[in-house]
């Protein structure tokens, strides 16, 4: 049993991260909240510190509110969830972030119990299927892009051409499910190893016993593989969640946000830096921030259930 | 970087003073493949000054946001950014930039093509120096015109450009009748479109800032565009920019192709090129009827930020880099046709440049534009393939992606320019112009 | 009884699995079969697999213009220094909620994760002026910060997550025995927790490494890192598909063979509990 002692020495222990993080969220997130009541048009000569005041002066002008800023009150708000791409651009992200998900979960399963059957050389099939997670989302995009998805020089075109079918132009054309699929490609290697761990560590006695029982391969399957994976599936789409709300890379080297691909994210990133109004941008981060918050409750729910910390 | 910076303070003190202090500038730039030419020759700059150099060197897109973040902050991470016909003059304004009124005799800043110092200045003052500067004009493909039975006039019209189009269009051999750009970004297939829509009498803005999208100007140059795309262009045209097109016509894939003037050294270099000895060059088109043609202007230039601790050697950078000695110095070694052209008057009066095939009409091109009065009807914006205010970038951008949209048979023209109308004026209105 | 396994089956599931795994590794290995063809080659069709005259001129042509050692170096420090010091705050953290678990230790470890769903370009203004402010601006050290405080939460999770499986009885025993706080960290836990330390290590390596929008935007010459060499080879003018291929296998090289190398470690500790 944990004594006193041990309890505020685990609490002193924790302080270092916990406020670390505290620090990390608060302060840019009262940034953007103030920001995103201000009218900041920086190329309009905006600014909320002169340069050479030093940080004594950007923290005091940060506790005044910035005064060198007007108030808008909630106009922000309003014209950014007034902009036509504003659900669109909500949907976009659910519809990546849900096809994401459900194409590295399932096929990740599949995947999973494939590897875990016995074969020869599984450890190199296995470094060759955890490969693209370690390749950098601007260099994947990149390569499928340009070296797969060109409509004439793409190795797809190619392919499609020897088929004698026209080429399609995968971004314009097949825009969102070319996302999904580039994404998906990254992301399956860590659905995969997570859901093949969770499945080495199932009984194997359990199993035989089913199969003496009679239970066909989709039985056992259904019965006993799946409902032992729900815990390691529940972490999958946590951790992937998190991840692909704030997916930006795949998107702006790929698409520029064209073509029905544009996020919430991605509509922040248009407000802020090419349009460069930072009060507008920053009421983009307050309602990217509640999303993100009504996605991570409905996560938590799941997970709470299945994640008995 | 304050630490930093007062560390290099304390050491550039303890040399000795008046002498020539050797600095390290960092300069960001553009991946264009003449300022990597450039950064090839950073030695003889180094050699001749004493100044080394530190290169970024970025994507146009990524490096756009960079240094515009860093410059509205105040960030001082650049002594010289490299930036464009659309920045300067909005720099300039807010007194971001080192003016550049005291540059010495001999760089001889008479010199600069009017059009592009006038592109590059506010209020009659200079804020960064052509590097290189470019219009639009007609690539063409001499042997399938000629092949075709017809020949491109010196300035022709859209017109005419469809019916070439449909001349040399060649699906078998794998030879579409024009390539143009359709990618989404304002600096890209937003370009194109605006003088497009500037070649069939359309405008950006009325003189009140009220979007003209609902004009039937507009619908004109978008229905003709899609058309001549949709039967003559190549497949996925909605995401062809100038490297992809370019990409395309050096493989022989085009038979016309209206881009950047710059473009006319790539596609006649035989070492790139398959088609190089069979180029030729028209004005940029206009509509039958219509006075403006579909030209631009545009320059990369070299701009130093206010508050740079370097801005001697700075200087001493954008004098070496946009000189007539640096022209000469690259004609010297990769021949005439390489140097960085449209900035310098001079160079179009060099006899060797004139033989260049393309010279001659790139310097037409960037005659024929003003961006002073780039449309038909009366605009209060200055610029042609954009408009100088801060915020048209990001509109641009959007409208374009409306565009491409369509393009891509994802939206009909009219949807895409009642969502362009709608959110020109949404933007402007936040920003307090309307 | 183990399950008697036919040889057919399994030459059936081998076969499978190896065009499977193939499939999935293609892309790289397009990539770095590209990267050494000349660019004509590299964009001819139909597709040339192997049978081309191998070159390394896109790598001279890549590295005369940028040094890559440079960028490598900065990426080193950059993804070692964030996990070692993420490390160096995690554990203690991790150790005292996984060992002395209160009521809030569930909410604590879910609100740190959800700090991670602050969409990164809302912030960028803010954090861009603070690290002007700060003069931190283009160095390492905040660079280091930043990406240590994006992956802090991953670190703390995973880390609790495999302190969870250490019995309590052991402690107990310890403690029995007299072993002070100090001790039992050292001497008892650290050794059973090393291969959960070595794959969190592994894995916030990685996302270090591969963090592409901090370490482009707060950087410029010295501390650019990977990231922000491949920013400038995403489109050069003319054919580049070699060029583009050389620059990304230089890219993703180091981390594709440190990932390889230490898979095992990686693939033990990347369970975040999901395995009882």
């Amino acid at each position: 049993m944990a004594t006193k002692a041990s309890r505020s020495a685990a609490r002193i222990m924790m302080a270092p991260a916990v406020v670390l993080l505290l620090g990390w969220m608060l302060i840019p997130l009262s940034l953007t909240v103030i920001f995103s009541f201000k009218k900041f048009l920086p190329l309009r000569g905006d600014r909320i510190t002169d340069r050479g005041e030093g940080f004594g002066d950007f923290m005091w002008e940060y506790v005044r509110g910035f005064p060198t800023l007007d108030w808008v009150g909630f106009e922000n708000f309003s014209r950014f969830v007034g902009s036509s791409s504003f659900w669109p651009s909500v949907w976009t992200t659910l519809v990546i972030v849900g096809g994401v998900l459900a194409i590295t979960v399932v096929l990740g399963i599949l995947l999973s119990l494939l590897l875990d059957q016995p074969m020869w050389g599984q450890g190199v099939v296995r470094i060759l299927v955890i490969a693209p997670f370690f390749v950098m989302p601007t260099v994947s995009a990149l390569v499928w892009k340009n070296m797969f998805m060109d409509p004439v020089n793409g190795l797809f075109a190619h392919l499609w051409r020897f088929f004698g079918a026209e080429p399609v132009a995968w971004l314009s054309e097949a825009s969102m499910g070319s996302i999904v699929m580039i994404v998906s490609w990254q992301w399956l290697p860590f659905a995969t190893l997570i859901l093949l761990t969770a499945i080495q560590s199932l009984d194997s006695e359990q199993l035989e016993a089913a199969e003496m029982d009679g239970a066909g391969p989709l039985q056992r399957f259904g019965h006993i593989i799946l409902p032992h994976l729900g815990r390691a599936i529940t972490i999958v789409i946590l951790i992937q969640t998190i991840f692909l709300l704030s997916i930006f890379a795949e998107i702006f080297v790929t698409t520029g946000g064209a073509f029905g691909t544009r996020t919430l994210t991605y509509l922040i990133f248009q407000r802020v830096l090419e349009s460069q109004n930072v009060g507008l941008g920053s009421a983009g981060g307050v309602y990217a921030i509640i999303l993100a918050n009504i996605v991570a409750i409905f996560l938590m729910r799941i997970v709470g259930k299945n994640l008995d910390a | 970087m304050k630490l930093k910076n007062a560390l290099r303070a304390a050491t550039a003190l303890t040399l000795v003073a008046g002498a020539a202090q050797a600095e390290t500038i960092t300069i960001a730039t553009v991946n264009n493949g003449d300022m990597i030419r450039m950064q090839g020759y950073t030695d003889d700059f180094t050699a001749k000054t004493g100044h080394e150099v530190e290169w970024v060197t970025l994507e146009e897109n990524v490096l756009r946001q960079r240094v515009t973040t860093d410059i509205s902050t105040n960030g001082g991470q650049f002594d010289i950014m490299t930036i464009g016909m659309y920045e300067t003059p909005i720099w300039g304004a807010n007194g971001w930039l080192v003016p550049l009124d005291d540059l010495s005799e001999e760089y001889d800043v008479d010199d600069i093509l009017p059009a592009m110092r006038g592109g590059l200045s506010h209020d009659g003052t200079l804020y960064a120096a052509p590097f290189y500067g470019e219009s639009s004009m007609v690539m063409y493909r001499t042997d399938l015109m000629e092949a075709a039975g017809l020949e491109m006039p010196e300035a022709p019209t859209w017109q005419f450009i469809r019916e070439a189009a449909a001349a040399m269009d060649d699906p078998e051999n794998d030879i579409n009748g024009i390539c143009l750009r359709g990618k989404a970004g304002w600096g890209e297939g937003g370009a194109f479109i605006t003088v497009t829509g500037n070649s069939f009498g359309a405008r950006w803005f009325d003189e009140d800032w009220n979007a003209q999208f609902d004009q039937p100007e507009w619908k004109n140059a978008l229905e003709f565009y899609v058309n001549l795309m949709n039967d003559y262009g190549p497949e996925g045209y909605a995401t062809n920019g100038f490297n992809e097109n370019l990409s395309l016509f050096q493989q022989g894939k085009c038979g016309m192709w209206i881009d950047a003037t710059v473009a006319a050294s790539f596609v006649t270099n035989p070492e790139d090129s398959t088609v190089a000895d069979s180029v030729g060059f028209a004005l940029a088109p206009n509509s039958e009827g219509v006075e403006k043609r579909a030209n631009w202007l545009w320059a990369w230039a070299l701009a130093i930020p206010a508050g740079t601790q370097k801005e001697e050697a700075a200087k001493e950078f954008i004098e070496w880099a946009t000189s007539k000695e640096y022209i000469e110095l690259v004609a010297e070694n990769e021949g005439w046709a390489n140097v960085p052209p449209g900035a310098r008057t001079s160079l179009y009066e060099t006899p060797e440049y004139q033989e260049v095939p393309f010279a001659q009409m790139t310097l037409d091109s960037i005659n024929a534009a003003d961006p002073t009065d780039p449309t038909v009807d009366p605009v209060p914006y200055v610029g042609i393939q954009f408009v100088a205010i801060p915020e048209f970038a990001g509109i641009a951008t959007e409208v374009s992606q409306e565009f491409s949209a369509v393009y891509a048979g994802q939206q009909t023209i009219d949807e895409a320019l009642e969502k362009a109308q709608a959110l020109t004026n949404d933007a402007m209105e936040a920003a307090g112009y309307r | 009884m183990a399950r008697a396994v036919t040889t057919k089956r399994k030459t059936l599931t081998t076969a499978l699995a190896w065009a499977i795994g193939l499939l999935i590794f293609f892309p790289i290995l397009w990539t770095i079969l590209t990267s050494f063809k000349t660019e004509a080659q590299a964009i001819a069709n139909p597709p040339i697999f192997l049978n081309f005259d191998w070159t390394l001129e896109n790598y001279a042509i890549v590295q005369e213009r940028s040094d890559y050692m440079r960028f490598l170096w900065n990426s080193v420090i950059l993804a070692g220094g964030s996990t070692l010091l993420g490390i160096i705050i995690a554990v203690p953290a991790a150790w005292s909620m996984a060992f002395v678990p209160s009521k809030r230790t569930k909410d604590i470890l879910l609100w740190m994760l959800s700090t991670k769903m602050l969409p990164a370009v809302g912030v960028l203004y803010p954090i861009y002026l603070l690290f002007i402010e700060l003069g931190l601006l283009d160095s390492r050290a905040g660079l280091v910060i930043v990406l240590m405080l994006i992956n802090l939460p991953i670190i703390v999770w995973m880390l609790y997550t495999y302190f969870r499986e250490i019995p309590g009885e052991i402690l107990e025993a310890a403690r029995m025995d007299g072993a002070t706080l100090k001790e039992e960290l050292l001497y008892i836990l650290t050794p059973m927790a090393i291969p959960g330390i070595a794959s969190t290590v592994l894995l916030n390596f990685i996302l270090a490494w591969n963090e592409a929008f901090w370490t482009l935007n707060l950087t410029a010459v010295d501390a650019a890192p990977l990231t922000a060499f491949i920013a400038s080879y995403s489109s050069p003018e003319g054919l580049f598909f070699a060029k583009l291929s050389a620059a990304s296998t230089m890219a993703i090289a180091p981390i594709l063979i440190l990932g390889w190398f230490s898979q095992k470690q990686l693939v033990r500790g990347l369970t975040f509990g999901a395995v009882k």
